[in-house]
């Protein structure tokens, strides 16, 4: 039972992603994900019914740190690696808003 | 206008975004401080360079625990961290460290006053920390600035439920809100430095031919003042009525769903805007780098002991022991620090009444010039007791404790070492009272003659005397005694 | 002789610190080594032969001065090219990151160096760690030092070439499923992956971060216990990372451990492991019974390898770790999109959007981008219970597998990878024969394990056979006075490929 995804469902998740793909690229990231889907089906085999989910191997908590400032680096520092800056702010295309 | 025949009631609700007053960010040690220059309070961990890690800020979980034990919720005895998905470039790991299913605190109420006295219980669904973004500097035409100085920096996000039916509750919750988390010393709330955010969902319950008709519910993001909040849900009540009318079956919310809107300061109303691309599938799962938070009973309990008495039950004390007005408590409850003021000077033996009067009297005029709390203009709680038992005394008039009040608030020191320097204690000596009272005698033949002719003109005329006599005194005369010397000089009774 | 290559990392050190090698002429031995050998292995992304004289030199003016150099003076190491370093370059193999410079040192190199240890290169990896052959690197493949058409394995090839082929004393290697472990088997070295939370973190770049451990890539099993020592404990930049002590790893090293119970998972020695690779874990199993240890038989159920009637093999943990780590990465990988650091596109762009996805296309190598896609997938609303919160129930029985096995014995002893070394370019068409070399390494990141990765031989062919050994939690020391058991009781020690003796 070979599975397929759907050119739109691989151009949707590429569009999540943020990766452009060609449609030679779609074709052959659909079927090599349909392929390792098929391979991660196996876990449907397992019964899982009151089995906690494990996301931290190792379980620890309250690791807290105090709020005193330390040194920021530099705005240069800070832009040293940007592949584009205007003055001293990070630069991009024109986008809207904030996000918050 | 609304139609009265169709029983409109709007339904709102509010998610509040609380910057917290921490030195530092949420998750690494730059510092939280608005108007630096651009990109100078990063480091990699906020830039969010490739390998570097968050470590949670201890004093921005307590903030957020103190917030949410006033908001009377359910504080969660383990909360973790989970990631939220979206690329933007002010986010620059291109997600957001927030908090999913297990938020910091749940099922929670404020109380929003209404009238004089009354509250209306507004329910919150949930109190979360997360990180905020970074700004985007829009000032050039072409492209974007970005500047990740905020980027970071702890946040509160509060969503109620949809409980408020009128412009006036949403304003009065926005208020409460204000005042709670300034109180608790949370945050600083400061609008204009984008401190508290609200974001408005809205839509109308309207009954209309025997049937309830629900408008689309409109969410309008990153609200910076009591101004906006106010014209967007004003607005949006009139339009979504006004789209509702022009189209009764199609502006429905099961037809169309939830909306996003943005708000046009210059125009003050909400606009149409487009939909972001797979807004809602952030991809929340569990933050690998952080650790969950586990709240045991002893530190929800030291968190409960630190709040001390909230705003309304302190206004609600103030009107039953001190006596005041639901006016004079309400004043005195814009913060904590002026009620501790009060509180102090009371427990230091003064009178409550001879407090308020002098805090609410020069202390808020003091207060209003310089745009700060009445506890901002600099009394000390033992000057203030000092000074009301100097007044309760008799030791000094009203005229004279006022001047001697804004000398303690330039000067500080002892009210009673200030008003013997400044010769403003009360005089009573009626040898030095009776020669002022014959100064002004003669030297107002005027006002004299138009009190002894009695009439219209004679209670004026008196008042002016009075007033001479206690001019030339400076204000220390003791004004019951001038009184009597004068009607005794002037020849008119004694008593009205 | 100019060439150190017969000295192990311990033993050098022990030299420079007695005065007879200085560390001026250890680099130098070391960067003619390279000179010599390193055009045929590909080992280094980047060789920072100026600042490791500097160091070195450094080094000797403070001990001719008297003062100490520290328990690593004058060692030169190599550093796989994920661990941040604020000088050279950090690119992880990926053109996405090609020219990045680092402002900040990873909290592991820079306790080697606060160590006396001199970084002389950055290493050469599978791109952001993904792969087990070191072919997915972003700018060339590098060659195993035995067998120059073979890979080094993954995705810490770089490194284990490099200390096979001694084009340093030692290295660092990080391991998500495998990565430091392979490679190690592969190359015929000595590989571990610490407990999760025994090494920081910090400033190693991630891929799957609640997978993801530094470790050491050495000669032996000694040089290995030198270097945890150094780069183990608490740290306060990396929350998931335990400040619990850590002891001496070399003062109770060449000490047997006595009543050793020794496991063995019955569920790894199926069908899919090669005959030979099976016959030399058992052959050690016979080794650590002659020194007194007793074999026990344990499962671990969830961990088994299932071969169907065409030979096709599958694994539930394999389907675990793949989920989990690409889900991870997903989100780890997010933060490349040419804005704030690293490649951006040249392209002409409509708008920010277009901008991300063209640069990722052009920064990121197609199994990153595989990973990617698969990882957004499994996160996708509509299928995060399916495949991401399913994973993780899936990783609880697999640690609960182990809490089991260890109720019945001290340590595992299984093998690392399924095969030797294989041919460049033999397993590169089909991305799932590539995880499947992970199978045996996988379990043990899941559960946050420790596991060392040692020669067990050499096959007939003459290519290294390594073994793993994996104890519970916290018991690096126990697997290195283990490892240290059989090197001593059968000899194989410091394997050297023919290139390293001429």
């Amino acid at each position: 039972m070979s599975r397929t995804i759907e050119p739109d469902m691989v151009r949707h998740i590429a569009k999540l992603s943020r990766i452009e793909l060609s449609e030679e690229q779609l074709a052959t990231f659909g079927r090599q994900l349909a392929d390792i889907l098929e391979y991660f089906d196996k876990l449907a085999e397992l019964d899982t019914t009151n089995v906690e989910p494990l996301a931290h191997a190792v379980e620890i908590h309250n690791v807290l740190a105090e709020d005193t400032p330390r040194p920021s680096l530099s705005a240069d520092a800070a832009l040293a690696n940007a592949p584009q800056r205007d003055g001293d702010f990070f630069m991009v295309p024109k986008v809207i808003g904030d996000s918050l | 206008m609304i139609d009265a025949a169709d029983n409109v009631t709007p339904v709102i609700g509010l998610e509040i975004h609380v910057e917290l007053a921490t030195a530092t960010k949420m998750f690494c040690r730059c510092r939280n401080h608005f108007g630096d220059p651009p990109n100078t309070n990063v480091c990699p961990v906020c830039i969010g360079m490739p390998g570097v890690l968050p470590v949670m800020n201890a004093k921005a979980v307590e903030l957020a625990l103190k917030v949410g034990t006033a908001l009377n919720c359910t504080v969660a005895e383990f909360t973790k961290w989970d990631r939220k998905g979206y690329y933007y470039p002010d986010l620059p790991k291109n997600y957001q460290i927030s908090q999913y299913d297990l938020p910091l605190s749940l099922n929670g109420w404020l109380e929003a006053p209404l009238a004089e006295g009354a509250v209306k219980k507004i329910r919150i669904r949930r109190a979360h920390l997360e990180e905020d973004a970074g700004k985007n500097v829009h000032d050039h035409p072409a492209h974007t600035g970005v500047d990740l100085n905020r980027a970071g920096v702890p946040l509160l996000e509060i969503v109620t439920e949809p409980d408020m039916n009128a412009v006036e509750e949403v304003m009065s919750l926005a208020r409460a809100m204000h005042r709670l988390v300034r109180w608790l010393g949370a945050s600083e709330a400061n609008m204009q430095m984008g401190q508290m955010r609200f974001e408005p969902n809205i839509n109308l319950h309207i009954a209309h031919g025997g049937a309830i008709h629900k408008t689309p519910i409109v969410e309008v993001k990153n609200l910076n003042s009591f101004r906006a909040l106010e014209r967007t849900v004003e607005y949006e009540i009139h339009r979504q009525y006004e789209a509702w009318q022009a189209d009764p079956d199609g502006f429905r919310l099961e037809k169309m769903g939830k909306q996003n809107r943005g708000y046009d300061d210059a125009r003050e109303q909400t606009v149409f805007q487009r939909e972001k691309e797979e807004a809602h599938d952030y991809r929340y799962f569990p933050d690998p780098d952080l650790v969950g938070v586990v709240v045991d009973r002893p530190w929800r309990e030291r968190i409960r002991a630190g709040i001390g008495e909230l705003p309304l039950a302190r206004r609600g004390r103030y009107m039953d022991g001190y006596k005041l007005t639901f006016k004079e408590a309400d004043a005195l409850t814009q913060d904590a620090a002026t009620g501790d003021l009060l509180d102090s000077a009371v427990a230091a033996g003064a009178d409550a009444k001879r407090c308020v009067n002098l805090l609410l009297g020069r202390g808020a005029a003091i207060a209003n010039e310089r745009g700060c709390s009445i506890a901002q203009i600099g009394i000390t709680p033992a000057a203030l007791a000092e000074l009301a038992g100097m007044l309760s005394g008799g030791t000094i008039n009203a005229t004279a404790a006022a001047k001697v009040f804004d000398t303690v608030v330039l000067e500080s020191g002892s009210p009673m070492v200030i008003a013997r320097e400044q010769g403003l204690l009360a005089v009573r000596d009626g040898g030095a009272i009776e020669a002022w009272v014959d100064t002004a005698i003669a030297a107002n033949p005027q006002a004299v003659a138009d009190v002894q002719a009695g009439g219209k003109q004679q209670k004026k005329a008196f008042g002016f005397l009075m007033g001479q006599v206690m001019q030339l005194s400076r204000g220390t005369a003791e004004p019951g005694e001038v009184q009597r010397l004068l009607r005794s000089k002037l020849g008119i009774p004694v008593t009205d | 002789m100019n060439d150190l290559s017969n000295l192990s990392a311990l033993e050098l050190r022990d030299a420079i610190a007695g005065g007879t090698v200085s560390a001026v002429r250890a680099v130098d031995a070391y960067l003619e080594a390279i000179a010599r050998r390193e055009p045929a292995v590909g080992a280094y992304n980047e060789v920072l032969a100026e600042r490791a004289m500097e160091q070195a030199a450094a080094i000797d003016r403070k001990r001719q001065s008297g003062r100490p150099i520290g328990p690593l003076g004058g060692l030169p190491l190599a550093i796989k090219d994920n661990l941040c370093t604020s000088y050279g370059r950090t690119t992880c193999a990926s053109k996405m990151l090609a020219n990045f410079q680092a402002p900040y040192t990873a909290t592991a190199v820079a306790r080697l160096e606060a160590a006396g240890a001199i970084v002389l290169g950055k290493t050469n990896m599978d791109e952001f760690a993904m792969g087990s052959s070191t072919e997915n690197s972003g700018f060339r493949p590098t060659a195993n030092p035995w067998d120059a058409s073979r890979v080094p394995g993954g995705s810490s090839g770089g490194s284990a070439a490099a200390v096979s082929a001694r084009l340093c004393a030692a290295a660092l290697g990080s391991d998500t499923g495998g990565s430091i472990r392979q490679p190690a088997a592969f190359c015929g070295v000595v590989g571990m992956k610490p407990t999760y939370g025994r090494v920081s973190r910090f400033g190693l770049v991630a891929y799957g971060s609640s997978l993801d451990q530094i470790g050491p890539v050495t000669q032996n099993v000694a040089d290995c216990a030198l270097l945890l020592g150094a780069i183990a404990g608490g740290d306060p930049a990396d929350s998931t990372c335990l400040d619990r002590p850590v002891g001496d790893y070399l003062i109770e090293l060449e000490k047997p451990i006595e009543h050793l119970r020794v496991g063995l998972p019955r569920e790894f020695f199926s069908q899919a492991l090669d005959a030979e690779i099976a016959s030399s874990i058992r052959l050690a199993a016979e080794v650590y019974q002659s020194l007194g240890a007793t074999i026990v038989d344990v499962s671990l159920p969830h961990s088994r390898i299932d071969v169907d009637g065409e030979g096709k093999v599958s694994s539930y943990a394999v389907a675990c770790y793949y989920i989990v780590a690409m889900a991870e990465a997903s989100s780890n990988l997010a933060r490349y999109d040419g804005v704030h650091y690293g490649h951006r596109t040249a392209r002409d762009v409509e708008d920010i959007v277009d901008l991300y996805c063209k640069t990722r296309e052009e920064g990121f190598g197609s199994e990153v981008k595989r990973r990617i896609l698969l990882g957004t997938y499994a996160l996708s609303s509509g299928y995060y219970d399916a495949y991401y919160l399913k994973a993780l129930r899936v990783r609880r029985l697999i640690k609960n597998d182990f809490d089991a096995a260890f109720g019945h014995c001290d340590l595992l002893l299984c093998p690392v990878a399924p095969t030797t070394a294989f041919r460049l370019g033999e397993k590169t068409a089909d991305p799932l024969t590539m995880y499947l070399e992970d199978i045996y390494t996988i379990s043990v990141n899941l559960a946050g394990l420790p596991g060392l990765s040692l020669p067990a031989g050499l096959s007939k062919t003459g290519l290294p056979i390594g073994m793993q050994l994996i104890g519970p939690v916290f018991s690096e020391d126990r697997l290195l006075r283990a490892g240290r058991m059989y090197e001593k009781a059968s000899g194989v020690s410091g394997l050297r490929p023919e290139m390293t003796k001429k």
